[in-house]
């Protein structure tokens, strides 16, 4: 399979910047193992070939159910886990391209400080029993900053960055909210001047009301410090309203990759189409715009053949049951796996004109 | 507290317009060592028969005490100081033609006979995780039996078909069998049908739907929200749907109560609150969710700071920290009430008037301060 494809970097025209992070190939598989003797059984394939790309500077939006391998992805590419195979290319700030599924711990060092992550729980990712200047100025203390007095003024600065005050610094997490702590985990995200920010569901946990404030300064601090997010998420509202481009997963599998605009307004995967008519509305007045999917999400342990996705699809014909799609690029920008995206007239969502302020 | 504990009896077409449930003036607190939390402060609202009633808020609105308070399994610590439930109750459960009596849940003991009675058979609860509801040791069948043989004066092998037959209508495939398993070998939408079925195993009237769909999936979630629906529209039953999910309540509701910090903000029917929210707090609310439907990448009007700790909630009006509408000396000095703005629309605000429910030409926060400064 993999010799046969094309690698993913968009068609000319199409490109604005060059990718700080393309992803080929990337599969995960978790073994089931069973009995005394630890036999394998079976293999979770929680990501399963999946290929994508970020651009320096844009938000690339992930998005799917839960189990489809999303954080998975993310971690890969962090190589907070190892993957079972594919290549995670980064690209260094002098153009330098490194694939960093091949290097062992002490090589991945020095690309660490360049990739940070921004947590989902804000209560289980800080540290009860250190001060938010511990916290923050860790990640500076262990990348060689041993002066405190340099390191106090480092935290100063990122604190005010994400809108909270310097007093703060000596307090312990249980002191603030959510919102608050979501800020200190973004701080110190952004310690060491990353290139590029994996955010793992990090407004789910939080009140509607304080979802917006985080989002805000996601936006505010990618203008202010040119930064690459890939913004993982479940929630499609959230996504739409951060991202540049969005992936959507399903079954361990990308099955479509577009800008958000595209996306959302001509989704050409029949799942993608699903899953945006699925989201409630906040209007009473458009009610019967729900429609379910039939049936459940498959297990990643067994997969039905060919498309993953045609058990549940009402436009599954013979080729969907046993030929697995590949993605491919049908308009410029514009990837997807489906055999019959040509086709296909799928209904996107229309951007509400009253919603504008 | 009153003890009077036989409720009045009144034949049944003197109650056919009365709500099925009525909610007035409820207060539950916390009594805790660190101090008194008031969770629910004075919370009303009125279900008719055959309606859903949305009540929507952020974490630690008091949305869930108060559904624990009409149903009193409270927990420990936590009383109800104040307020009047009235059901508008079947005398015999189940029978749709029964004589109805009003009973006023506030004055029944939690674990007296009547309060079990109307537990699961008039007002049936869906929970929120429906893996922590069922017992993973008893299969899903056995404990939708119970709750048929506790109710319902018939057979163990009639409480099965009965069983399967709820199984049936909530759209469960294979019933026959799928009873019989155990709830961690349902996946995550079959075992919130499963809850529903349990719920709706003794016919109730009222089904308080707690957060149903927040666990589970959007693809999902639509099957279970069109369920829901369609059962409340076959069987004419009241729901009482509380969420946090303003999209959910949208297509779910017909009536809408936005409660923060144990009280009622705004109340009314769904479009009312949806296209003509009078109060600040559900205007700011409603501006800040994203939507699918905006444009990305558009900065959201947010609501300034985050929901105050419930042990020091603030004076006067909960919100007003929050309010760009901030009136000092006002809003900030005692408590407002709901007035009526509109037909069936409520506000608890200062900007109305509570003598008519017009809107006070008041100065906003932000112009008094800019007229101190000057």
């Amino acid at each position: 399979m993999s010799d046969g494809m094309q690698p993913l970097e968009p068609k000319a025209g199409a490109a604005t910047k060059s990718p700080l992070l393309e992803v080929r190939h990337l599969k995960k598989y978790f073994p089931i193992y069973k009995g005394v003797l630890r036999k394998l059984v079976n293999q979770v394939r929680a990501v399963d070939d999946v290929s994508l790309f970020v651009r320096e500077g844009e938000t690339l939006g992930l998005v799917g159910e839960s189990g489809c391998g999303k954080t998975t992805v993310s971690r890969c590419i962090l190589r907070a886990i190892d993957p079972t195979s594919g290549e995670i290319l980064f690209r260094e700030a002098d153009g330098r391209v490194t694939d960093l599924a091949a290097l062992d711990r002490r090589e991945m060092r020095r690309f660490r400080p360049q990739m940070q992550m921004i947590f989902q729980d804000p209560f289980g990712s800080l540290n009860p029993r250190m001060t938010i200047f511990e916290i923050v100025s860790e990640p500076l203390y262990v990348n060689g900053m041993r002066s405190k007095t340099e390191r106090e003024d480092h935290v100063a600065e990122l604190l005010r960055l994400v809108g909270l005050r310097t007093e703060y610094m000596a307090r312990y997490p249980h002191a603030f909210s959510g919102g608050q702590r979501q800020r200190i985990g973004i701080a110190r995200a952004l310690a060491l001047n990353p290139r590029l920010v994996v955010a793992d569901e990090p407004v789910s946990a939080l009140d509607v009301s304080v979802q917006a404030q985080v989002l805000n300064l996601m936006l505010d601090l990618q203008q202010k410090l040119n930064l690459t997010y890939l913004f993982v998420a479940h929630d499609l509202s959230v996504v739409k309203h951060i991202s540049d481009r969005v992936c959507v997963m399903y079954v361990g599998k990308l099955v479509e990759m577009a800008t958000t605009e595209e996306l959302f307004q001509a989704p050409r995967h029949p799942y993608t189409a699903a899953l945006m008519m699925a989201v409630p509305r906040p209007d009473p007045s458009s009610r019967d715009i729900i429609q379910d999917l039939p049936g459940e999400v498959a297990s990643p342990a067994n997969p039905p053949s060919g498309c993953y996705f045609h058990p549940r699809c009402q436009f599954a014909t013979e080729v969907c049951r046993t030929q697995t799609p590949e993605l491919r690029e049908i308009t410029p920008d514009h990837f997807v796996s489906c055999h019959r995206a040509e086709e296909l007239h799928l209904a996107g969502i229309k951007v509400n004109q009253e919603t504008q302020i | 507290m009153v003890t009077q504990i036989h409720p009045l009896i009144k034949p049944a077409n003197d109650l056919t317009r009365e709500p099925l449930l009525r909610v007035e003036d409820l207060k539950a607190y916390f009594f805790m060592d660190e101090g008194i939390v008031r969770a629910v402060d004075g919370v009303s609202f009125d279900v008719m028969p055959g309606k859903v009633v949305g009540i929507v808020g952020e974490s630690g609105c008091g949305k869930s005490v108060t559904m624990k308070a009409i149903l009193q399994i409270l927990e420990a610590g936590a009383k109800i100081v104040n307020g009047k439930v009235t059901l508008r109750s079947r005398i015999h459960h189940g029978d749709p033609n029964s004589a109805e009596e009003l009973i006023e849940l506030t004055h029944l003991h939690p674990n007296s006979r009547q309060m079990r009675r109307i537990r699961g058979a008039e007002i049936a609860l869906i929970p929120q995780e429906p893996m922590a509801a069922f017992s993973p040791v008893h299969t899903v069948g056995n404990q939708i039996m119970e709750t048929i043989l506790l109710h319902q004066d018939v057979s163990k092998k009639e409480a099965r078909q009965i069983a399967i037959d709820v199984f049936r209508a909530v759209g469960i495939s294979m019933p026959e069998q799928r009873i019989d398993s155990y709830s961690w070998q349902l996946s995550g939408g079959l075992r919130q049908r499963a809850i529903i079925a349990m719920a709706l195993s003794c016919n109730p009237r009222l089904l308080i739907a707690d957060e149903p769909t927040t666990a589970i999936d959007v693809t999902t979630q639509a099957q279970i929200l069109k369920l829901l629906r369609k059962l409340q529209e076959e069987r004419q039953t009241s729901i009482i749907f509380i969420t946090h999910d303003l999209g959910v309540i949208a297509q779910m509701a017909d009536e809408v109560v936005v409660m923060y910090l144990g009280m009622v903000m705004e109340k009314g029917s769904a479009m009312k609150i949806f296209k003509d929210a009078q109060h600040p707090y559900t205007q700011a609310l409603l501006r800040s969710i994203p939507s699918v439907q905006s444009h990305p990448r558009v900065k959201l009007p947010t609501i300034a700071g985050s929901i105050a700790h419930p042990f020091n909630r603030p004076k006067g009006c909960p919100f007003h920290p929050r309010c760009t509408h901030f009136m000092r000396g006002v809003c900030d000095a005692s408590q407002p009430h709901l007035v009526e703005v509109d037909e069936d629309h409520f506000v608890s605000c200062f900007l109305y008037s509570e003598a008519d429910g017009t809107k006070k030409m008041t100065k906003t926060g932000a112009a008094l301060a800019k007229e101190e400064s000057l």
